[in-house]
């Protein structure tokens, strides 16, 4: 995962609550094994007027003009904002990697669904959740509205304006600046994982019933 | 110390805290299906990791398989996008020996249907897998949540989950439900309470009298739907329901290790003066059939009631909301939910594809046949293993005889991957679990609803209060 800068960038408003993952990325577009080439069809139900198919190429489609994302003020849009529970649904990752591909880094909502806020952290894509009142200011700055994302400070500065301060996780934090592979972390704990695991068998051998198919020795 | 049933699992499998405060959560069993599984498997090749414990996963492929022509495997799915997903699945258990019920296996199913049908989800443990919907293990007492491919492979390689507990919430329902009213239609009322956000961040505990007199199928329906109130997991303590249900199971323990089983098992329940972070309370007795009318599924009203009016919402918010359903849905401010018109019908998903399921709505399509507005009809077993109990139980051939058709099974039109599917603007009454927009097709509009009214909507073409007609 690529370490999280400091950057400032065009705010995109969303203005509808519930957002799901499958207007995020249409069910269509999972039957992928790779994990790009989902940009071009993030939002596809809301950005297009025709029905989006994979291998499509964009000179095919039909470009909604009343959504918000092909407005001219938000083609260089870094930074979507939206209202409560935003990545509600299903849990597909794809919707995290189409909202990066597409060129959002950072989500600013009241509130995320749990699923799609774990799965951003995964992969450099960074969600903020700031107060509603906070959330209808910025509303009402757009368009016009540019933002320096300053992780380190944990602050979202409007050009020439005060900074809005926000929460995060210090972990999180830490793993987004750092670009840190958290399995790599994880078996940094292997010897209590396999500890843990021979207590486990000893007192719920049940749960080991399909042994047999072999461990990884070298955890 | 009054732990709740979360607590304790919880407890049971918490390996350590890391030093960032979060615990690794160990990991009994991961599914494994075709869609959010080879990215994971991928990751695994380039960081040269292996599987840590090959015996904790099952995989079989479910979201993109045809449900007609299933004798043809691999040949059948004539989508070479989707073929290549199932063929990938194929190869990445046979690569890192994963065990897989594949495409001709008999017992291939959705995962969630197949799961607890062989066993292999028991009570106490935890589970997950790459798909929201795993809350449905919860029925047994097992922690199950659905999570992302990252954490998918994070499983695969570590056996393990960091996360951070989530908090407590009971939803407690009294009194029972009344003939005629599903377990599908109690978790809908539950979700039109709490918001579709309303339990994100908790584990729900569902329980109370309602909860205790459901079979092992209903519970699994409620659970199903936790992640709809934003829940990643729901809970059911075990009781004789939950043992009878899983003994004789294919992978569930026997003799000896049964009783020892059972008897940790029957410790998972929360204790009296458990510390809930949050509750409500229902009264089943006082349900109606419900039917979801908008495009999330906290959006529902009961068979007796109306669309909404937005000039009635609270806020402004909520009122854009409401429009923008209403006008997704093609439904009128004030409609009376009887008067929307089906043009299709959809029985299946993990929600309710289980021999009761199909039990309920057969007892409705019995001796009737789909109106003639309906364009389609579909039954989709969640697993073949249930689809050959319900042919042997003459099921299949009510349907059949009602005009309905029998499918192979497989996710199919609940989110439309592969070619079962709505045209924009199409009303489908479905049993599923997700009406957002354009979930079974672009532009096709869902209502979801249990398995016997969605069979009152296909026979009489519109919304029908089944308890008419049974």
């Amino acid at each position: 995962m690529k370490a999280f800068e400091t950057f400032e960038g065009v705010v995109a408003p969303l203005d509808r609550a519930n957002v799901d993952t499958d207007q995020i990325i249409p069910k269509q577009f999972l039957k992928s094994i790779r994990r790009t080439g989902f940009g071009d069809n993030l939002f596809d139900g809301w950005r297009y007027l025709d029905e989006g198919i994979p291998g499509q190429t964009l000179n095919e489609r039909q470009i909604n003009h009343d959504f918000v994302l092909n407005y001219p003020d938000y083609q260089d849009a870094k930074i979507l904002l939206a209202r409560d529970n935003f990545g509600c649904g299903s849990s597909r990752e794809h919707a995290v990697w189409a909202m990066l591909e597409y060129g959002f880094r950072v989500v600013i909502a009241p509130s995320f669904a749990d699923i799609f806020y774990n799965n951003s952290f995964k992969n450099g894509l960074l969600p903020i959740v700031v107060d509603a009142e906070t959330v209808d200011a910025l509303f009402a700055r757009t368009p016009g509205l540019s933002l320096e994302v300053d992780l380190v400070n944990q602050t979202l500065t409007p050009h020439g304006g005060q900074p809005i301060a926000f929460d995060i996780d210090s972990h999180r934090r830490e793993a987004l600046l750092q670009g840190l592979d958290e399995i790599g972390e994880t078996l940094a704990y292997a010897e209590r994982i396999r500890e843990f695991e021979q207590r486990h068998r000893q007192s719920m051998p049940w749960v080991f019933a399909r042994d047999g198919r072999g461990y990884n020795t070298a955890g | 110390m009054n732990n709740t049933l979360y607590d304790k699992i919880w407890r049971d499998h918490c390996v350590t805290e890391r030093a960032d405060g979060t615990s690794l959560l160990y990991i009994d069993l991961q599914l494994l299906h075709e869609v959010t599984s080879p990215q994971a498997f991928d990751g695994l090749r380039l960081a040269s990791r292996r599987p840590w414990r090959l015996s904790a996963n099952l995989a079989t492929p479910d979201h993109n398989v045809p449900t007609t022509g299933r004798a043809q495997g691999i040949d059948g799915i004539s989508d070479l996008i989707a073929r290549e997903q199932v063929t990938t699945l194929d190869a990445n258990c046979r690569d890192f020996d994963i065990e897989q019920f594949d495409i001709l296996d008999t017992r291939q199913g959705i995962v969630h249907v197949v799961g607890p049908e062989q066993g292999a989800t028991l009570p106490g443990m935890t589970i997950v897998c790459g798909d929201s919907h795993t809350s449905t293990h919860g029925a047994f007492a097992a922690l199950a949540q659905g999570i992302g491919t990252s954490e998918v492979e994070h499983v695969l390689a570590t056996q393990t989950l960091a996360q951070r507990k989530a908090r407590n919430f009971a939803v407690n329902v009294e009194g029972r439900l009344p003939d005629g009213v599903a377990p599908k239609d109690l978790v809908l009322a539950i979700i039109g309470v709490l918001g579709t956000a309303g339990a994100t961040g908790h584990t729900i505990e569902f329980r109370g009298p309602a909860i205790e007199a459901m079979s092992m199928e209903g519970r699994m329906t409620v659970c199903n739907m936790a992640i709809e109130a934003g829940a990643r997991a729901g809970l059911v303590a075990v009781d004789d329901t939950t043992l009878d249900y899983v003994r004789g199971r294919p992978f569930a323990p026997t003799g000896e290790r049964w009783q020892q089983a059972e008897a940790y098992w029957r410790t998972l329940h929360s204790d009296p003066g458990a510390h809930f972070d949050s509750s409500i309370t229902l009264d089943a007795s006082t349900l109606v059939p419900q039917v979801s009318w908008g495009t999330s599924p906290e959006m529902v009203v009961g068979i007796d009631g109306t669309a909404p009016n937005p000039e009635q919402a609270t806020t402004e918010q909520q009122a854009q909301g409401i429009r923008q359903a209403l006008s997704y849905m093609g439904l009128a401010a004030d409609q009376p939910i009887t008067d929307i018109k089906l043009d299709r019908v959809f029985i299946g998903s993990c929600t309710n594809a289980r021999i009761e399921d199909l039990r309920a709505a057969a007892a409705v399509a019995r001796g009737r046949s789909v109106a003639a507005n309906v364009k389609q009809a579909m039954v989709v077993p969640g697993s073949g293993l249930v689809k050959a109990q319900a042919e042997a139980e003459g099921l299949a051939d009510v349907f059949k005889a009602a005009g309905f058709e029998w499918r192979d099974p497989g996710c199919s039109m609940c989110l439309a991957m592969n070619a079962d599917r709505l045209q924009p603007g199409e009303h489908c009454a479905a049993t599923s679990n997700r009406n957002f927009e354009g979930r079974q097709g672009h532009g096709g509009r869902t209502h979801l609803v249990s398995p016997a009214m969605a069979a009152a909507a296909a026979v009489t073409g519109h919304f029908t209060d089944v308890r008419g007609l049974v």
